[in-house]
This record gives structure tokens, sequence and C-alpha cells, in this order.
């Protein structure tokens, strides 16, 4: 179980909150210009990494908003929150 | 060495002391035809029926950890085939049509146990539910009984129907069952390694050697090999070996918790699942309930879940049968899991020539395992899915056809 740090809220419990998978990925621009692959790797191809990702969460049961968590997959540590349209943070040097 | 009844009185005469391995522990040659990678139940199987329908001579099947340590270990052991689209039925249902002769097949009692599965209903939208799956099923020839609230009652006498979310009814399929899980992964190395098999525990593929779009070699930590073709059959990694070759897949790894209580006398002679109230539970030979529910929500590879999700299991559960209130939960372990978008699994070709997949079974691989095992071994001897693994090609996520059991269940299966 996660304390996660809303950028609005501050510190809270996970159960708070909901992980909206992936983040920071672009739909194409113009759908019907893209091949059935490219749609589907849209739609539906992760990184999935075994290590550092980037993600969408919600706090649902607080004040209802999304941001991005980098996280890492290996210790579900979380290194860092931050609100949604600001830039992918470099990952860290171990 | 034959399992036998006679070699058992045989072997009494010497304190059972002189029992040959189930399995050797070969060193890794340097060149194989096929090599598998992953020694859960279904990588172990899809060698034997390699070597057993097809006559390959040289396999080899890598392990990182042990045989029977990784999710074929760590599942709640149901069996079922009671699946709504018709192309799940046909794989599942060619797993159950497996399992009812594997022990015999393997020469290992997998204790295979039909003893029946309920499917709960809690409302009149589940029991819509049950009913179109039940006459899907009956179209599929996959037996399947729609019951009352009475007839839940009578068959299961503790369960209580009138909770906060009262029982309806329930979807029986009485063939369904559970199995000793570590017998399955033990029985298969045992009969492959019989047919020639090579199992290296211990050795993690480092990585994937891909020559004019074809694979020509595995870097492991034992030493690098040549092969002709390789099948990955990993659960919790896929994604890891996948970019190994080069490419990805449509695929998240998140943690599914599971639990046992202490071992009490038989009070629950048949399998349990809730989708609604969401938890599954049937009790071992050994007398533990075997708990199980959702997954969590987001990516992990720490196999560890949540705290709040074995709450989410409990709750249902004490509701479902007060009478397990008092039960104390002996142990409870994570596991990694692949989910696909349509919680169905990707078996067969990959972009890369030769290399061949078999992953993404999500939270209900442990049984489909025999019927898994075997379509791949044909998907990887011919090059080519047979008609019950084609559905399941990454190409689905391009085309669009999904089997979408995600939709048909409204939760992990």
């Amino acid at each position: 179980m996660f304390i996660i740090n809303c950028p609005y809220c501050g510190e809270r419990d996970q159960t708070e909150f909901t992980c909206h998978g992936e983040a920071h990925i672009a739909r194409p621009e113009k759908p019907s210009e893209v091949t059935d692959e490219e749609w589907g790797k849209y739609l539906f191809f992760r990184n999935n990494p075994k290590g550092m990702h980037f993600e969408r969460w919600t706090h649902d049961h607080g004040c209802r908003r999304w941001f991005n968590v980098m996280r890492n997959t290996v210790t579900d540590n979380i290194i860092k929150t931050y609100k949604m349209g600001e830039p992918r943070p470099e990952i860290p040097n171990e | 060495m034959k399992y036998s009844l006679f070699n058992l009185i045989k072997n009494s005469f010497s304190y059972h002391e002189n029992w040959e391995k189930a399995w050797s522990s070969p060193e890794l040659k340097s060149e194989y035809d096929v090599v598998i990678v992953g020694g859960g139940g279904h990588g172990l199987g899809t060698a034997y029926y390699l070597a057993k329908e097809f006559g390959v001579k040289n396999i080899a099947v890598l392990e990182k950890g042990w045989i029977g340590g990784g999710n074929t270990g760590r599942n709640t052991t149901i069996i079922r085939s009671n699946y709504l689209w018709d192309e799940s039925a046909a794989l599942y249902n060619h797993a159950v049509n497996l399992w009812e002769g594997l022990s015999s097949e393997l020469n290992f009692n997998v204790m295979f146990s039909q003893r029946g599965l309920f499917h709960l209903a809690h409302s009149v939208h589940d029991m819509q539910e049950i009913s179109r799956r039940g006459y899907s099923n009956y179209l599929n020839g996959i037996d399947a009984e729609i019951l009352n609230q009475e007839q839940v009652a009578k068959k299961i006498p503790h369960i209580n129907v009138n909770g906060r979310y009262p029982v309806l009814g329930a979807l029986l399929q009485r063939r369904a069952g559970t199995a000793r899980h570590d017998a399955v992964a033990w029985g298969y190395a045992r009969a492959a390694e019989n047919l020639g098999v090579d199992i290296i525990q211990n050795c993690e593929v480092k990585g994937i050697d891909v020559s004019n779009g074809k694979v020509v070699g595995l870097q492991t930590t034992k030493g690098a090999v040549k092969v002709d073709k390789v099948g990955l059959v990993p659960a919790g990694h896929s994604s890891v070996l996948a970019n190994m070759a080069g490419f990805s897949l449509p695929i998240n790894s998140v943690p599914l918790q599971a639990l046992v209580s202490e071992p009490v006398k038989p009070i629950l002679d048949c399998v349990i699942m809730s989708n609604s109230v969401h938890v599954y539970v049937s009790q071992s030979d050994k007398g533990e309930l075997v708990v199980g529910a959702g997954s969590d929500a987001y990516n992990s590879y720490s196999q560890r879940g949540s705290f709040d999700m074995i709450e989410h299991m409990m709750a249902p559960l004490v509701e479902l049968f007060p009478i397990f209130s008092r039960l104390k939960m002996l142990r409870s372990w994570g596991g990694i899991v692949d989910v696909t978008p349509d919680r169905s699994p990707i078996i067969g070709k990959t972009p890369v020539k030769d290399l061949f997949i078999n992953c993404g079974w999500g939270t209900g691989g442990f049984k489909a395992t025999p019927g898994s095992a075997h379509v791949f071994a044909e998907t990887v001897f011919k090059g080519e899915p047979n008609d019950i693994a084609a559905p399941f090609s990454i190409d689905r996520h391009f085309s669009g056809a999904l089997v979408d059991e995600a939709a048909a269940a409204a939760v992990a299966h």
C-alpha cells in the first residue's frame, strides 16, 4: 500500500486513489490517417517497464483531479508526483 | 521408473529411499532445435507435447527460478471452461478435455478433482449474464446448469443467500474443479524429461539474438545457446522478454494476491466464484480454504499486493459464508500477472521469425495449462497456429477482433 502525495491535497492513503495506467501517451492527431497497426499500438500497446513507470492517477475520494506519478515498479517506490501538463521528469541516476 | 502399485510395493522394501529423481539437472548444451523460455506448467507442457506429438528431439526448457516456483505454484488452482465467447470456449474446453486424462497421460497424479464450480448471481443483471453465458456454453457443448436460489442453498449448505447482496442463483459447471498445481509442473517436467527434454533451472534469459529478422540464439546466465526456434512462455515478465527481441506487447503486469486459511475438516465440496461481490474460494485436500479475488490496478513487478485488496477478498467471503468468519488466514502471497486489454491470452507468432509467444494469461492461466501447451506446441512446430490458437494472435489488437472476456465477465477471471 502506498502513501501518495497528491499535488493538490498532499499525502493521502492509496485507497483514496485509482490508477489509470501509463501516462504521456499522445492520441494521434489525425486518427483517420493512421494505419490499423498504428491505431492498435496507440490503443493497446504499453511500455510496461520493469523499473521506472510514468502513470496517471486520480484522487477519487479527495479533490477528484488527475495527476501523474513516477514510480519504480520493482520496489513500488514513488519517486515523484506532478500535475497534468507538466513535462515528464528525468529518470534519476541510481 | 513408472509410478505404479508394483513399484510402490517394491520400493517399500528399501524404505522408499531408492526412488529415482523425477527429473535431473543437465548442463545447458550449446545448441538446441527448440528452446522454451519459462518452466511453468505452460512451458513444460509445450516441451512435453513437442517431444511426444511432434517428435522433436533436441529441446530445452529454461527456467530462471525453479520448476513450479512461479505463477504455476501461486494460483488458486481453479479449472473451468464456461467462457462466453466461442474462441475462449474452444480453448478452455480443449484444456478441460486434456485435464480429464492428464494423470494417466503423465503417469503422475495431478489430483484433478471435478467437484463442480458455482458462479453466483446477485442481481437481475447477474441472472441475465449467467443465462446468456449458460446458453452460450450449451451451444459450444460445455456443460452448464442454471440454478435458482433454492437450488443453490440446497447444494451449498453453509452459504448465506440473504446477505447484503443476496444470492439469486448460480451457473454450475460440474466438469469444473481444481487440481494440485505443483503436481502439474512436476508431472509435465518428469514426463518431458523422459522424452529427452533438458530442463535447465536457475537459468535466466538475458538477451535474445536476432539476425535478419530471425531468432538465432539466446544469452542466458548459464551462457549462450544457439537455437532454431524459441517459444517464450513467461508469466509476469512477458514485456521484459519481448523487449529483448525488439518488440512490445499489449500487456500490463499487475499484482494478484491469494490467501489460504488454517486447515479445517471438509466443509466446502465445490468451487465458489462471485464476480459481483468478487471472491472465489475452494477447499484444498489439506483442508485449507484457498481464497482469491481481483488484481491491483497498477503495474508492478514487486510480487506484493495492497492490503486493501485482502480486505476486499475477505468482506464478501464472510458475507457469503458467515461460518468462515472466525477462521484464521495462514498465508497470503502475491504473483505478477500479465493482463491484456481483452483479458484473453496471446498465442502465436511474433514480429521475429521462428520466435513464438504464449503469454498474457492474466489472472486465469492455470486452468488452461494443458490446452495452452498443446496448441502452442503445434504452433511452434508448424510455424502457424491451429484453429483453436489462431484467434489469440497479437494481430487481433490491430484488426479489432478482440476476444473480449473482460467485458463478458466484468472482472478478472
